[in-house]
């Protein structure tokens, strides 16, 4: 009850914390924009015959979307977890009576609104180019928002799992570099999942990783059929609860063993 | 076992670390790589202590001798290898958010303020956090205000605050939920003379005010001597010594220094037929006797019509505990 009741003071200092760190969070933002090299390379192959579904147009909502999606779906969690486990900076979190995801969670989603700012003109961007048919239904609106915080919801969790490791080896970061690796290739942050070969499709039906960005793109861009969607979002779902899960086990363990890292 | 009210109850505890070994060299780095050495480290060694509810305590021993570990046993930070603890009724350990309501645990070196933000927001927070009635918080807040000085400070971002004025909204913001039991790991370290006064008396005030069992440790044993009149010194993880400080110095060092000034220079042969003489220059000798031949002492040099000015002192705590230190040292761990 204390958690729902402090939730939105603790969201109102983590975005004044947001707005104090300005300057850190948009270039922290501008290194999200790797998907307008993939725009201006697939633009160019595109620019005689579509590729697929994708003409140009296409490409830009695409790509455009990606990054939108990106920005209000990101956080930035494992960091500081790898950092504050391994300074010992986690004790003063620990010692309060809240469990310290739900600071974690109102700290990465009060930034929400600022990225927001930056994410806005891009939108409008997409939709002014005419490339996307941008769901105006509310049941579309409902299922993208959805699947915005879905995408939260598991990218917030596997940070946290691939932080809490830092409680049993000396540093996790390299693990979450193989995450986005993954990420890069599978959630179709670089390539629209649509141009693999179905195979590759099928495997990335089943992976975690199209449901961190892929699918809510999809649904932004009018790609998605009402089947696809409401599968999407019982599988991402799935995910997010198992990676909410398995991070509150990791972490419950984990913290039983923070006292090896003194601090 | 039962810690009734808010008091603190320790029995056999220890902590022993798991530490990673390396030797140094380019080979023991690669070997480490497939195969790593492990040594157990005891950090604390049966340790048993009972401290009343609002009690000051000081928390006394070298570096590394187990005082911040076995702070962070009782704030529930670190479990224990083996022995029984009670805080307030409540074992550490589990960290209910009851018992976190009921505790606070503020160190020197870390701490719990935002950075970028004023410090008003981290109260803001922590009363959201400890669920603390606006009422209750505002009068909470013109208290510690009163006794501490910091509603001219505490909109200011706590980056561009002095060390001094961090460390008093840190103790406001531990504070805020008037917590039952203190505890303090080196809340004075780096403050000028004046801060660490100010921060003593504030130590001592809110005791007084709240009745809070409050447990110090310090490297400043003015701290210890102006709040705690019981120590417990521990030392190798080992308890070294509970009881009254005044007892402590007695027990280590049976003496006293008188301490004689004088309008030209004493004659060192006839002070030294009196005691033992550490310092003799131009206008001042200091004599350590026995507090037994003390007052046979005192009478014997007021009649040296010389002697401008006579000051009867304890041995300071530092050299004390030096002592204390240096005896447990040449026992085997």
């Amino acid at each position: 009850m204390r958690t729902v009741t402090a939730y939105p003071t603790l969201l109102r200092i983590g975005f004044a914390s947001a707005v104090a760190y300005r300057t850190e969070m948009l270039v922290w933002m501008l290194t999200m924009t790797m998907p307008f090299v993939s725009l201006a390379l697939w633009s160019a192959v595109a620019a005689d015959m579509p590729v697929g579904r994708f003409d140009q147009k296409a490409f830009t909502a695409y790509f455009l979307a990606t990054i939108v999606v990106r920005q209000l779906s990101g956080s930035w969690v494992v960091w500081e977890l790898i950092q504050e486990i391994k300074s010992g900076a986690l004790s003063s979190r620990l010692l309060k009576p809240i469990h310290p995801l739900v600071v974690y969670s109102a700290d990465n989603l009060a930034a929400i609104p600022l990225r927001a700012l930056f994410a806005a003109p891009l939108a409008l961007f997409g939709i002014a180019s005419g490339g996307a048919a941008v769901p105006h239904q509310p049941h579309l609106v409902a299922a993208f928002l959805l699947s915005l915080f879905g995408a939260w919801i598991i990218t917030f969790f596997v940070m946290v799992i691939v932080g809490s490791l830092t409680f049993f080896m000396e540093s996790s970061t390299s693990i979450f570099d193989i995450w986005l690796a993954f990420f890069m290739l599978l959630s179709g942050y670089l390539v629209p999942l649509e141009l693999f070969p179905s195979w590759v499709r099928s495997v990335a039906d089943v992976l975690p990783f199209r449901y961190t960005l892929g699918f809510p793109v999809e649904i932004l861009i009018g790609m998605s059929s009402d089947a696809d969607i409401v599968r999407g979002l019982a599988i991402q779902y799935a995910y997010g609860g198992g990676a909410a899960a398995l991070a509150l086990l990791l972490w419950r363990t984990g913290v039983r063993r923070f006292g090896a890292f003194g601090g | 076992m039962t810690a009734a009210g808010h008091g603190i109850e320790v029995a056999g505890l220890h902590k022993d670390y798991r530490v990673h070994r390396r030797q140094s060299g380019m080979l023991n780095t690669v070997r480490s790589v497939f195969r790593r050495t492990y040594e157990t480290v005891p950090a604390v060694q049966d340790l048993s202590f009972q401290i009343e509810p609002g009690e000051r305590v000081g928390f006394l021993g070298p570096n590394g001798a187990g005082k911040t570990t076995t702070l962070k046993i009782l704030s529930g930070l670190l479990h224990p290898t083996a022995g029984r603890v009670a805080v307030a009724g409540h074992e550490p350990r589990l960290r209910e958010h009851r018992f976190l309501k009921r505790i606070t645990l503020v160190m020197g070196q870390k701490q719990q303020l935002l950075w970028d933000l004023p410090p008003v927001d981290t109260f803001a927070q922590n009363r959201a956090i400890y669920d603390i009635p606006r009422s209750a918080f505002d009068a909470t807040l013109k208290e510690l205000d009163e006794l501490l000085g910091i509603a001219r400070i505490a909109e200011k971002p706590t980056r561009q605050l002095s060390l001094g004025e961090r460390m008093k909204c840190e103790l406001a913001a531990a504070l805020l939920h008037r917590p039952d039991v203190l505890f303090l790991d080196e809340p004075t370290i780096g403050l000028d003379v004046s801060m660490q006064l100010a921060v003593r008396d504030f130590i001592r005030d809110y005791n007084e005010r709240t009745g809070a069992t409050t447990l110090l440790t310090s490297h400043y044993m003015d701290d210890v001597a102006a709040l705690c009149p019981r120590v417990i010194v521990i030392d190798k993880g080992r308890l070294r010594y509970d009881g009254a400080l005044g007892e402590l110095v007695e027990k280590i060092r049976p003496d006293k220094s008188i301490v004689l000034r004088y309008a030209h220079r004493p004659d060192r042969s006839a002070l030294e037929r009196i005691g033992t003489v550490t310092v003799c220059d131009d206008a001042k000798a200091v004599v350590r006797v026995a507090r037994s031949d003390l007052r046979e002492a005192v009478a014997h040099l007021l009649l040296d019509p010389d002697v401008n000015d006579l000051t009867i002192e304890d041995p300071p705590l530092e050299e004390v505990l030096r002592e204390l230190f240096a005896r447990s040292a040449a026992e085997p761990a």
